[in-house]
């Protein structure tokens, strides 16, 4: 005789462990199966977007800190890129080096953070997590010793950087980049093989490329399903045509995969610094005030740039209406647009990969709800 | 009366200095024993006396080992972390599961409004008290124990499956579909692990021709560890299933399920739930220690004490390690891993033990040696042919070339009309800012 | 075969378990009894012999010594350091404050032969409970008159004990932040060892000898003004 079974809703978050920040599903489960799933987010929306139409384009800076605010030099470089298309700020070469090798280290403790993270939804209890925490920090040291500040950066001005690097932090880089690279090799030595973390992330929440394609995701998660499109190569922005690196793709487009892409994107993003630290020279780091004064008052236009964030594309999209602040302004945060497959991918699958599949989105409800 | 119990010198020094020999039992007077300090007839009181003095000597050494594990096993996490751990409260943080255990006591007890009070409430004590009897048949040294059960062995199986009723009352009477499922999981694993684990111990069994513990410790010549390769690994990973333990954590998978059975348990209530954890724990690394690393045995002149807790120690932090290292499994690989992998091993560890018995039934010393250098091979044969039967080959992933890539993307660079240009082109004439 | 990596992540963990730990224990350290005797500037047997009380306590764990954490001198801390004489109340501060919360009341103040005219301020406050240290304020000032601090302690239990005045900021210890300055890195100063008592000091430029200033100030202001 068949035992009557009917489906059962589960509410998960937001007050959940593995929720990212402050993010509900709604998800809908047969035994341990996923049946439905319905994400409600919003919990964390703060009104950038409105608040930056009351500020100048310098005091923006600050709220596009705390958007994606485990990658926010990334987020920095890209609204400055639109601010300076908008005014039509030529930026001095030097502080164009620096805000590159700061996103750059910015996208490897970003990296670092999705793939702790992604281990401690695997359940293994933090330590990966620690590890990857423990090199992130002297990242963010590096970042002190650059702005004063670890998370809420706020380094890049129009047409460069506020201030040049001092003197410590070129030896404490070059330390600093052999320690990323131990530390992902050790990251890879623990996990790479592991045969749990395999059967656990092999073939779930597989995306066809057409999918991917179609839903607009970027990032990582393109890339691991072997879409070469990165902006950085297809779009150069700063001095990114004068550096060769390798873009890396993968073709499970699984969890595995992502998982894969992150970690040899951070070791790219090693070269790509020591290329940045062979290339730059001394100078400037920013116009004088003369030329790019403390208030900007752009010309009437609007302007969108799109970098390839650690997330994906992340593009600002600025309209002046020649005043001191901006008319209005959207983000394109790539956080939100890869969130767009959530059930796509979950539906069908277990719930113990539920939080697996999702971390590996690598999302930050910050960027989400803005 | 049977006064089999008389027999164990930790009863026996204190009934019969109650009881006495001339005015009580006879069994004492066997023993030697002369006078007693109660009255002829009250024996009943000398057993009382001795029943709650020993049960309360060992719960209460239990709990301190349990105070002293928490401490441990979050120093350990600390280092396997490169962190320093707790250190705080007390020498090196030692007071700091003190300073948790006086919190948990006076936090809150919240009890939800649709929760099944009666159960609810009986829940954290139907867990706690089996975790407690387990204990009553191990032999933590020469002559310390409880009672030496003539079927030890079975007596643990089946006290030990007790705790997941618990679990499933606490998950049903608290009326929440997240405990629900961590309960569903608590009852699939039970069911999946009881069996290769029970199996695993036939092997033991076999070889010391008893159920008892006491018996089994007396066989080991040389420790089980060496002539029963496959029981130990069946029975290792049974038993971190069976405790819940990482990477078979399903049941609490905080990642998942918050804290699953335990999501509505405050307060004290939840204290115990937490306690029969801990004391699963040091139960099983007990019961792994007398079956496998010959319990108490050890070189003469330092005490079986310090043998059993040297080894004790050992298989904790083995555990921990394991906790620490690994990620979790899902639920299917788990079950799938009991029913495909672990019950085919323990299938051959019988057959081949049951050979091995019918040729030397009483095996001495070198018998053994034999024995183990028979059953390593097939150990390690079996496992080998057992992790390919389960699919774990073709994990080698082709390396993706970046330079040709997979998915056909147009490879020249976007043209320009394509780039969106501002509607009025920026220039230079920014304005130095006002007033 | 399966338990290859498996084993490599084990090899991995049992590496980081005999690894120092990276935590910084703060605000103080435990240390043992070579930490002990270390901080006390005696050998571990001499600090054994002569002050038992402290060894005991120290083997048995319970021995303390404070620690400082290393900070970058561009740290953009709490306490910001203001110096009233040079600040011409000007107010670019407030206006480029994000958030608006520093409040500034001037009044015009009295002429200095030497310095010129000035303002007085008569109120000046920061609101840092609500302060996010972003350090646009100090970017905007001219006359290098507000500096980020580099501390970051100053947490209290009531809300209105968050606002500095301009008492408050005069009284503070004045361990400015090099954010921003770019003459403490030219001069080396190191705000955790040192504190800038001159308000000429901190400044960006030279101070002017005195005939300069009487020229600038006195002589041709006189002048012109004819």
């Amino acid at each position: 005789m068949a035992i009557k079974t009917q489906p059962v809703t589960v509410n998960l978050g937001p007050q959940h462990p593995s929720t990212h920040g402050v993010f509900r599903l709604r998800v809908m489960f047969d035994g341990e199966e996923i049946v439905d799933v319905e994400p409600i987010f919003g919990y964390l929306h703060r009104g950038s977007e409105k608040l930056a139409e009351e500020r100048t384009y310098t005091q923006i800076i600050t709220l596009t800190d705390r958007m994606d605010y485990v990658s926010s030099m990334l987020n920095n470089q890209a609204y400055m890129l639109a601010v300076e298309k908008l005014a039509g700020i030529e930026p001095t070469p030097r502080g164009v080096w620096l805000r590159m090798i700061a996103s750059e280290l910015q996208r490897i403790a970003s990296h670092l953070v999705a793939t702790g993270f992604l281990l401690q939804d695997l359940g293994a209890l933090g330590t990966p997590l620690i590890y990857a925490m423990r090199e992130r920090e002297n990242i963010l040291d590096l970042f002190e010793m650059l702005c004063g500040a670890r998370i809420t950066t706020s380094y890049l001005r129009p047409g460069g950087v506020f201030m040049d690097a001092p003197k410590e932090f070129w030896p404490a880089l070059d330390r600093e980049l052999v320690d990323i690279v131990n530390t992902l090799d050790e990251l890879e030595k623990y996990l790479s093989g592991n045969e749990i973390v395999f059967s656990r992330t092999k073939g779930t929440a597989v995306l066809p490329p057409e999918m991917l394609i179609n839903a607009s995701i970027t990032g990582p998660m393109l890339r691991a399903s072997g879409v070469d499109w990165d902006l950085r190569h297809r779009n150069p922005y700063d001095y990114y045509d004068r550096i060769q690196f390798k873009r890396i793709l993968h073709t499970a487009s699984d969890n595995y995969a992502r998982y894969w892409v992150r970690i040899q994107e951070a070791r790219e993003s090693v070269v790509i610094i020591r290329q940045c630290v062979e290339q730059i020279e001394p100078g400037e780091v920013r116009p004088s005030f003369d030329e790019v004064p403390h208030l900007i008052r752009p010309p009437k236009g609007d302007a969108y740039v799109a970098i390839e964030s650690s997330k994906g594309e992340l593009g600002f999209y600025l309209v002046s209406d020649g005043g001191i602040a901006p008319y209005r302004m959207h983000v394109r945060a790539p956080s939100l647009i890869n969130l767009t497959l959530l059930r796509e991918m979950l539906i069908g699958g277990l719930f113990g990969d539920l939080f697996v599949s999702f971390g590996s989105i690598d999302l930050n409800m910050g960027e989400v709800d803005r | 009366m049977d006064q089999a119990f008389l027999d164990n010198s930790l009863w026996r020094n204190i009934y019969c200095n109650l009881a006495g020999g001339s005015t009580g039992s006879a069994s004492c007077a066997a023993h030697g024993y002369s006078e007693g300090i109660l009255p002829a007839g009250m024996e009943w009181l000398a057993f009382a006396i001795a029943a709650l003095a020993i049960v309360g000597l060992f719960v209460n050494g239990i709990l301190g080992g349990v105070i002293v594990l928490i401490w441990g096993e979050r120093r350990l996490f600390g280092r396997f972390q490169t962190r320093t751990g707790p250190n705080r409260w007390g020498p090196f943080g030692m007071l700091t599961s003190v300073a948790d255990a006086i919190k948990t006591m006076f936090k809150e007890d919240v009890v939800p409004k649709d929760a099944d009070r009666i159960l609810f409430n009986m829940a954290p004590i139907m867990m706690t008290a089996p975790a407690v009897l387990v204990f009553a048949v191990i032999p933590f040294g020469v002559g310390t124990y409880i009672a030496d059960l003539n079927v030890g062995v079975l007596f643990i199986m089946a006290v030990g499956s007790l705790t997941t009723l618990a679990v499933l009352t606490a998950a049903w009477s608290s009326a929440n579909r997240i405990a629900i499922l961590s309960a569903f999981r608590a009852v699939a694993l039970l069911i999946s692990y009881e069996i290769p684990m029970a199996l695993a111990l036939v092997g033991v069994i076999m070889l010391a021709g008893s159920m008892s513990l006491g018996q089994i410790v007396q066989a080991q010549a040389i420790p089980f560890i060496l002539v029963q390769p496959l029981a130990v690994f069946v029975f290792f990973i049974a038993a971190m299933a069976e405790m819940a333990r990482a990477p078979f954590d399903l049941t609490e998978a905080e990642s998942e399920l918050a804290a699953g059975y335990l999501n509505d348990y405050a307060s004290m209530k939840f204290g115990l739930f937490f306690l029969a954890e801990f004391m699963a724990e040091i139960s099983t690394s007990a019961i792994f220690t007398v079956l496998f690393l010959g319990g108490w045995r050890g070189w003469d002149p330092v005490p079986s004490h310090f043998w059993f807790g040297a080894k004790l120690i050992l298989v904790l932090f083995v555990i921990i390690w394991f906790r620490m290292t690994l990620p979790r499994l899902r639920v299917d690989q788990v079950l799938k891993l009991a029913w495909k992998g672990l019950f085919e091993l323990t299938l051959i560890n019988i057959v081949v033990t049951a050979v091995l018995i019918g040729i030397w039934p009483e095996p001495t010393t070198n018998q053994l040696w034999i024995m183990a250098a028979v059953n390593w091979p097939v150990a390690i044969i079996s496992i080998w042919a057992v992790s390919k039967l389960l699919g774990t080959s073709g994990y080698a992933d082709p390396l993706p070339d970046a330079d040709a890539p997979v998915y056909p993307v147009a490879t020249e660079q976007i043209p320009a009309a394509a780039v969106h240009v501002p509607s009025s082109p920026g220039n230079s004439q920014t304005q130095q800012g006002g007033d | 075969m399966i338990g290859l990596g498996l084993t490599r992540g084990f090899l991995v963990t049992l590496r980081n378990f005999v690894r120092s730990p990276v935590t910084i224990q703060y605000p103080d350290r435990h240390v043992g009894l070579f930490g002990a005797a270390k901080e006390a500037g005696m050998n571990p047997f001499r600090f054994l012999v002569g002050r038992p009380g402290d060894s005991i306590k120290a083997i048995a764990g319970l021995a303390t010594v404070p620690v400082k954490l290393e900070q970058s001198p561009r740290f953009r801390g709490n306490e910001f350091v203001f110096f009233e004489d040079r600040c011409t109340a000007c107010a670019s501060c407030a206006k480029y404050c994000p958030l608006g919360i520093i409040e500034i009341v001037s009044v015009p103040g009295k002429i200095d032969a030497l310095e010129g005219e000035s303002y007085k301020l008569e109120v000046f406050d920061i609101d840092i409970g609500r302060c996010m240290f972003c350090g646009l304020c100090v970017e905007a000032c001219p006359y290098d008159a507000l500096h980020m601090g580099t501390g970051f302690e100053q947490s209290t239990y009531v809300r209105d004990e968050l606002i500095l005045t301009l008492d408050v900021l005069n009284a503070a210890e004045k361990k400015p932040s090099s954010f921003y300055r770019p003459q403490f890195e030219e001069n080396a100063f190191d705000p955790f060892a040192e504190t800038i008592e001159n308000h000429y000091d901190a400044g960006r430029h030279e101070r002017p000898s005195d005939e300069d200033m009487k020229k600038r100030w006195v002589d041709e202001r006189w002048t012109n003004d004819d």
